[in-house]
């Protein structure tokens, strides 16, 4: 079993924060497929078309066949740990920081000997386990050694706790609670061990359905946000957001219709306001001081997640003008993510279906629980991931998408 | 068909331009002194010499066509051999060939490095693209990682155990005593040894080389031309190289010396036994070990045994790097892979620095090179006799 962690001290307000830095992030292009499927949880080699070999390191040549077919392909992982180390000396500042460093020599089942980060609950060489893809804290995918079966508090393995964002003794702010989705996410956050959860509503003096329960969690703090009002934003970040560990965004306006069927730009300024513009207000107050934050020890801040919507990839007519502020949106969480990536901070994206709520009443089944996007939300925490498609239509919009852009735009305008 | 000898090719002149831990100077002024040393070592002028073979991982970005040119030599044969550990051997093969086929009549052999404060970890985060995608982010401890791997496996499969490699380290330090260049003076016991903070476990300190900033060089021509320098000079009997061996092996466990071994010793007409002194890459404990065991010094999987049952110092029964080696006299970047050709060609032709070995006729001396990803790719060797009778 893995040590669990245990609550932090309180912070000692005369110590120096410690500055955040990154382990080597320098990569090939070709590399960069190893990132790209661990961005979405997946463990990911090029497999040769030709001859069917796996190679590691990534090459743009088979090292058997010399064939450039190569196509990354997701891999079960298994394998036998040769050898290991224990680094107590590193060249580089991130892991001066943090050594002792365990490290493995894998020879995966499918060929090829990886270098992995080496889970503390795996056993000594020669021991059989899983080899499975994370990002470090630059944002780069590299490869863990797992135990072979799960293990008691596996998530609070140092190593492994600096390549993901577990909610477990952190601080969350969910900027809506008046949702069901806020609120789903707040009672998931607290399953998930979040010490503290700040939930926002705009209109305090408003009840709304499931107030009295959020209000019960001795965890929960509810607290007066405005996404589209610069100065309320600008309060919160000051009264709390130096305390800030998760941030996730999912205030939205969503209104059905596109162009011709609404008149005017009423509606689609409001969606705008709140689904972009509120997500750059809340990028410039609590952007800075949670990257200032971003090395503070085992509970720091870590990750900034974004509720966006799977009709951000490709505009869906019928509901027209919320999805051209989601494509907003995820462009501008692509900039919050560049701009993040330099402390160490994770922007998740979260691009759900049709969520079961009253604005997509019209839209046919399957629609998302609030649960179940709660639950891909701390999931995506737990596994560090960047991107997640909770949902059966989130899935099959982004196999379309990824087969084909144009043929899905044609498809979503009713052929 | 039968590889053909290398009658009439004289190795002479071996010249160490003296180790400094950390150097302000470019890897460029340590080729050129030696360069310097080695043309008045010889009595030559820059003019008579008109072959180069160049190695040095700090010139970048020039290779040694740049520095010919900042060398003020027109060279009509030029070779830059970026084998690292492997350098000296390779360079020794290509120049005796360059002479022997009259392409060159004297080649200046030279691998020289700089070591700034900061140099080695800006060297080994882009050492390799490999290494940048796939090592140099597992916690950048350098080859100290690698060879950790490679020794935590080696010591499982063949038993041994660290006072085994410690008798080795502790052999080289008690030769380096007596070479003049060597960066570590003081002996080292099996205690120290022992006792030294933990690197990369199983590895601690003393089994670690240290980085450095020095250079090594050597001349190659026809025996005719050393005799009439009266230059004394070793000859070579045989000599190897491979690349990349084993790539199916799941971790080294060896080396291309395994495969290229019967070639070796049968191109020599030799054997180990024959060996008077033996001058193998030691950048870590481990790779000796190795090629002990590769080049036929005892039956595969025996070498825990050979290394229990030899000594290795200057008079020991198997006198091993001879002055001391990189772990104790430092390893000057892509020179580290010359110290042993340089101090064998000293040994043979009876101008040693440091403690002599009795009796030298013949030597081995074996290079290793490039952890491009998780294993050295670069190996090879050459045996050399005592030109003198």
């Amino acid at each position: 079993m893995t040590e669990p962690i245990r609550r932090p001290k309180r912070k000692n307000p005369v110590l120096r924060t410690r500055l955040p830095v990154l382990p080597p992030w320098p990569r090939s292009r070709i590399a960069l497929g190893l990132t790209a499927a661990a961005a979405e949880g997946r463990f990911a080699l090029q497999v040769c078309a030709n001859c069917g070999a796996v190679q590691y390191p990534p090459r743009e040549s088979c090292h058997r066949c010399l064939s450039d077919r190569l196509a990354w392909r997701e891999q079960s992982g298994e394998g036998q740990l040769i050898s290991q180390t224990l680094l107590h000396h590193s060249h580089d500042i991130f892991f001066r920081e943090r050594v002792p460093w365990r490290l493995g020599m894998v020879q995966l089942d499918s060929g090829p000997t990886v270098v992995v980060h080496l889970h503390g609950a795996v056993g000594a060489p020669p021991a059989r386990l899983r080899v499975g893809a994370r990002l470090d804290k630059a944002g780069m995918g590299v490869l863990v050694g797992f135990p072979e079966k799960d293990v008691p508090h596996m998530a609070d393995d140092r190593q492994l706790r600096e390549m993901t964002c577990d909610p477990k003794f952190r601080k969350a702010f969910i900027t809506d609670g008046k949702t069901r989705v806020g609120q789903a996410l707040t009672h998931a956050l607290v399953g998930a061990g979040a010490d503290l959860v700040w939930v926002g509503h705009a209109e305090p003096w408003k009840q709304f359905p499931g107030l009295a329960e959020l209000s019960d969690l001795p965890q929960v703090s509810l607290v007066r946000l405005d996404v589209t009002d610069a100065r309320s934003v600008k309060e919160a970040a000051g009264e709390f957001g130096a305390k800030v560990d998760i941030l996730i965004n999912n205030a939205e306006v969503h209104r059905t219709h596109g162009i011709a069927s609404r008149y005017g730009t009423d509606v689609a300024r409001a969606e705008m306001e709140v689904n972009y513009l509120g997500l750059l207000r809340l990028a410039q107050e609590f952007g800075p001081v949670m990257r200032a934050r971003a090395a503070d020890g085992q509970s720091s801040a870590v990750a900034w997640v974004n509720l966006l919507s799977i009709f951000a990839l490709s505009n869906f007519p019928a509901h027209g003008t919320y999805s051209a502020s989601k494509a907003a949106a995820l462009s501008l969480a692509q900039c919050l993510r560049a701009e993040m990536r330099p402390a160490g901070l994770r922007v998740i994206n979260i691009f759900p279906g049709p969520i079961e709520d009253e604005w997509n009443q019209l839209l046919p089944p399957p629609k998302l629980a609030p649960e179940a996007v709660a639950r891909a939300v701390v999931a995506a925490l737990k596994d560090g991931v960047e991107d997640v498609y909770p949902g059966d239509v989130a899935q099959e919009w982004l196999a379309r998408w990824r087969e084909s852009p144009k043929v899905l735009e044609r498809e979503l305008a009713g052929q | 068909m039968s590889r053909r000898n290398y009658e009439g090719v004289a190795v002479a002149v071996p010249v160490t331009v003296p180790y400094v831990r950390y150097s302000i100077k470019s890897a460029h002024w340590f080729i050129a002194r030696a360069l310097k040393a080695l043309l008045e070592r010889a009595g030559l002028q820059k003019s008579e010499v008109d072959g180069a073979c160049i190695s040095g991982f700090l010139l970048f970005p020039d290779t040694g066509v740049g520095l010919m040119q900042y060398l003020g030599l027109s060279p009509r044969w030029l070779d830059h051999i970026p084998m690292g550990g492997a350098s000296a051997v390779v360079a020794l093969r290509r120049a005796a060939r360059a002479v022997q086929s009259g392409d060159a009549e004297i080649v200046a052999c030279i691998a020289g490095d700089t070591n700034h404060v900061d140099s080695f970890r800006l060297t080994i985060a882009s050492f390799s693209q490999f290494a940048r995608d796939a090592v140099y982010p597992y916690g950048s401890g350098g080859p100290n990682a690698n060879f950790a791997f490679l020794t935590d496996y080696f010591m499982r499969t063949r038993g041994a155990r660290r006072e085994d490699f410690g008798k080795l380290c502790i052999a080289q330090r008690h030769n380096a005593l007596s070479f003049p260049y060597a960066l570590f003076k003081k002996p080292l016991s099996m205690e120290e040894y022992l006792g030294a903070r933990p690197i990369a476990e199983p590895l601690h300190l003393f089994d670690c080389v240290m980085p450095c900033a020095g250079a090594e060089g050597f001349l190659v021509m026809g025996e005719a031309r050393a005799r009439a320098l009266d230059l004394p000079f070793a000859r070579v009997r045989a000599t190897i190289e491979r690349h990349n061996a084993f790539p199916d092996d799941p971790i080294q466990i060896r080396g291309g010396w395994a495969l290229e071994r019967d070639s070796l010793w049968n191109q020599a007409g030799l054997g180990p036994q024959d060996m008077n002194l033996v001058e193998l890459y030691d950048d870590y404990p481990v790779i000796t070990a190795m090629q002990l065991e590769d080049l036929g010094f005892c039956a595969p999987g025996n070498v825990v045994q050979l290394i229990r049952d030899s000594t290795f110092t200057t008079e020991g029964s198997l006198p091993l790097n001879t002055s001391g080696g990189q772990l104790s006299v430092g390893q000057a970047g892509a020179a580290g892979g010359y110290l042993g050709l340089v101090e064998c060609l000293r040994q043979l032709t009876g101008q040693p620095l440091g403690a002599r070995v009795a009796d030298a006729r013949r030597g081995l001396v074996s290079g290793f090179g490039m952890i491009n990803y998780d294993r050295g790719l670069c190996t090879g060797a050459v045996v050399l006799e005592a030109g003198h009778e």
